[in-house]
């Protein structure tokens, strides 16, 4: 092709008045067949009608063009159908350019029709110079492995597994327990319906004994390779290496409860941890009368900025519990806000309001001071402090990252927040994806999430998931980078920048290369690279600067 | 008559570029003095286009992306961002600054684009047209943005931005974060020392000239230059040429 003479074809579009209305077409036209390398320039009433295309498609042959141009509306819309045209005629698809005279300029121009048109040229033939600079590009098809991998056997990575086997594709659930679970099987009860915890747990059976889902339990992930569509998880399991494949990949690793060791004179006897609760609530052990709880322990402070989002609730749960066991008791929450989001919630918290349960408003600034058997409260209204007699001190601790967060991430080459949380696409837009094709996230992982939001979440995830491992083939886009290995110094910059992790350095040539499956061609690694050595096709340097130079020149 | 500005935009395909097709689709008027070149994102823009923008005679250059956290690639316009400070950076010593803008337009941002247009372009005018017009000075002006792009291409430069987010957040190697007020003083200095090294290499391309001498031309203190010259030097691009009673003089060896 490099060898082969450029001829260009520019079909100027009336779009009935829309265009021709404003701009001076016949002129344009003329203008048109005088620039470098046009070959043929015609103006059609509506390019994107039957007649149009079919205009496009005979001066192919015709003509013998072998780049095209549609000057008429925005690429945004329509490139795809006029790249479509030129690839039924038997020209390469990335061999067509668009140049956008009416959403641009006609319909921004259309009391000055005379400077429009000026436009028009300019732009028409920026196009024409970026065209001649046009080469063809395949877009490549990969094939996808039609199973998932779920890291995680917590509620929201049996659910997201259970989902996706429902579906019927294969599950891989690796668990590096030696149960499955996660914290709901320290759980007593679940609010707001205050069911048993263990009704929830019957999860596990069905995620067992379902025949999709292959269960690897005591399992460490010791590697993580390939891309969307084709993920290799290696895993140490019994002290044997097992490989595992699949398409995509959900990350619900869940969280921990920070350990309230040093926290408010914490001796686990009578001052214990909310989870501690749990577990003598289930044991149905407690006799005392006088019960405290201390909300946000150890969070939302300078260490830990965050809200834990699930301790109000069960808070408010262990309290109702405690006061339906024993009305008499006084229960009182020492709290600093309460979040109770949403009707159901809303209505637990006045329920445990008409239950008696007392709730006094602490100060960050001045917490709670804790006495041999009453705790010191200031109170900002009254502006002096309340004792609160206590048998029982418990605290709510905030669910944290688990340690092995940060190797995993590593591995997934996806990112963490500042708490060590998994880190989405987007916050509004994208809640479940990473920004790496093909790897999701669900439940506490994420962020502290209680069990009606991991389940919601892990079916988002399963059913994200789902969009790519129903695919038999992936079709990536054409336009992406491609590093040139003798100008590359290999100073790793690249990898850096490159929000999909599509750039790594090749362990057997050692260079470092662009995965061409996972790039998405959006140009900020060439637009870096400190010995530009990166190019963006479709987008190259060269073609962007032949528009710069023949404007400004022009 | 009044001056019509030459103005250049890049605007990224997925928030800036649908918010110009907005306008259009919305029939809001606006000056015609733009001419929009498409890209994926604010992020693929490199400085030098800017530069080359500029040294082609366009009298200002309008950079246009999705707003700081929309960006279709989550990242590209904060790396745009530094690499526009950057570039601005750099212009500002030849007093082109004036003539670069980075802005954020959401593709629901029809009105806010054709302002933006409306704005620059009035700015522009006011300016004035570009000095590489003004055949008088055009000489001094191209050698200028030659300068500018000289340091635009400079490899450690370009490194240094290329990984600004990495040092001010990540830390080095070392794990050690550099503050941004240090990184950009960093930065300052870089830019500062090669627009100097370029000076340089303009005054000794066609003749060996010793240091004192290249001080008293592009008005720098001798010390620094001599220091120059030997990174210079180092990267191959100067070297001694003739020693006259015990005084070197340096020309230019390779073409920049
Ligand atoms: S930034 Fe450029 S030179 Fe550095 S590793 Fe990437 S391609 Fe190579
Ligand atoms: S073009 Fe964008 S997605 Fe592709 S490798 Fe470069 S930075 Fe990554
Ligand atoms: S896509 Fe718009 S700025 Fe990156």
């Amino acid at each position: 092709m490099s060898d082969e003479a450029i001829r260009i074809g520019v079909f100027i579009c009336h779009c009935g008045t829309n265009i021709g209305g404003v701009l001076d077409i016949p002129e344009l036209t003329e203008y048109t067949k005088t620039l470098p390398n046009v070959v043929y320039s015609a103006a059609n009433l509506y390019t994107c009608s039957e007649v149009g295309l079919s205009e496009i498609r005979e001066n192919i042959k015709e003509h013998n063009l072998n780049r095209v141009i549609v000057a008429s509306c925005s690429p945004r819309t329509h490139e795809p159908l006029f790249r479509s045209t030129c690839q039924e005629a038997g020209l390469n698809p990335y061999l067509f350019e668009m140049v956008n005279i009416r959403d641009q300029d006609s319909w921004v121009h259309m009391k000055e029709p005379e400077k429009g048109t000026e436009k028009a040229k300019d732009l028409i033939r920026m196009g024409v110079y970026k065209a001649a600079l046009l080469e063809s590009l395949e877009k490549m098809q990969v094939s996808v492995i039609p199973s998932a991998i779920v890291i995680g056997g917590g509620i929201a990575g049996m659910n997201a597994a259970l989902n996706l086997a429902n579906q019927n594709f294969k599950v891989s659930l690796i668990e590096k327990d030696s149960e499955l679970g996660g914290l709901l099987r320290y759980l007593n009860k679940v609010y707001p319906t205050n069911e048993d915890a263990s009704n929830l747990l019957e999860t596990r059976n069905l995620v067992e004994n379902h025949k999709k889902i292959d269960v690897y339990k005591s399992a460490v992930i010791e590697k993580i390779e390939g891309y969307v569509g084709n993920f290799k998880v290696i895993i140490l399991q019994n002290k044997k290496i097992i490989e595992i494949e699949a398409g995509a990949i959900i990350v619900a690793t869940g969280a921990k409860a920070l350990s309230p060791e040093g926290y408010y004179n914490y001796n686990g006897k009578n001052i214990i941890s909310q989870l501690e609760l749990e577990g003598l609530l289930k044991e149905n052990s407690i006799n005392t009368n006088n019960i405290t709880m201390i909300q946000c322990v150890g969070c939302r402070n300078e260490e830990r900025k965050y809200c834990s989002n699930i301790c109000c609730m069960t808070a408010l749960k262990n309290a109702i519990l405690l006061k339906e066991q024993n009305p008499d008791a006084n229960v009182t929450i020492i709290f600093r806000d309460l979040q109770t989001q949403g009707v159901a919630y809303e209505e637990y918290y006045r329920r445990a309001r008409e239950m008696g349960i007392l709730f006094i408003n602490y100060l960050p600034e001045k917490p709670p001071i804790i006495k041999k058997d009453h705790i010191e409260v200031y109170n900002e209204f009254m502006n002096q402090g309340i004792g609160v007699p206590y048998d029982l001190l418990v605290l709510s601790m905030p669910l944290i990252a688990n340690e092995d967060s940060e190797q995993l991430a590593k591995m997934l080459k996806v990112p963490l927040e500042e708490n060590n949380f998994f880190l989405e696409a987007h916050v509004k837009l994208r809640p479940v994806d990473f920004a790496t094709d093909g790897i999701f996230v669900c439940g506490s992982a994420h962020w502290p999430a209680d069990i009606s939001e991991s389940i919601s979440q892990s079916n988002a995830a399963a059913s994200r998931a789902s969009t790519i491992i129903s695919k038999e083939m992936l079709e990536v886009e054409g336009s992406t980078a491609e590093i040139n290995t003798d100008l590359c110094v290999g100073c790793e910059a690249c990898i850096k920048i490159c929000p999909y992790s599509a750039i790594s350095r090749d362990e057997e040539t050692d260079t470092v290369v662009v995965n061409k499956v996972v790039c998405k061609g959006c140009g900020v690694c060439g637009a870096s690279c400190p010995q530009n050595a990166i190019t963006i096709h479709h987008f190259t340097s060269d073609q962007i600067t032949a528009e710069i130079v023949t404007y400004g020149g022009g | 008559m009044v001056f019509e500005p030459k103005i250049l935009g890049f605007l990224c395909n997925w928030c800036s570029y649908a918010g110009a097709d907005l306008a259009g689709v919305s029939r809001i008027q606006y000056p015609t003095n733009v001419r929009v070149i498409r890209v994926m994102c604010s992020g693929r823009v490199d400085p030098v286009f800017i530069a080359e923008a500029f040294m082609n005679g366009i009298d200002g250059v309008l950079v246009l992306g999705c707003h700081l956290g929309d960006c279709h690639y989550i990242s590209g316009n904060y790396e745009a961002e530094l690499k526009m400070k950057m570039l601005s950076k750099t212009l500002s010593m030849i007093s082109f600054s004036d003539r670069v803008r980075l802005d954020w337009v959401s593709a629901a941002e029809g009105n806010r684009f054709a302002q933006i247009v409306r704005d620059f372009t009035e700015h522009i005018r006011k300016l004035g047209p570009s000095p590489v017009k003004n055949k008088k000075i055009k000489k001094e002006i191209i050698d200028n943005l030659n300068a500018v792009k000289f340091a635009l291409c400079d490899t450690r430069l370009r490194a240094l931005v290329a990984r600004q987010r990495e040092l001010t957040t990540e830390g080095n190697v070392y794990g050690e974060i550099i503050p941004t007020e240090e990184f950009e003083e960093i930065l300052d200095n870089a830019i500062e020392n090669e627009i100097i090294r370029h000076k340089i290499i303009e005054k000794i391309k066609k003749e060996g000239k010793s240091v004192p001498d290249i001080a008293k031309e592009i008005e720098v203190e001798p010390h620094k230059v001599l220091h120059h010259i030997v990174t210079l030097r180092a990267r191959g691009l100067v070297d001694v040429d003739q020693i006259n009673e015990e005084i070197p003089t340096f020309k230019s060896i390779k073409e920049v």
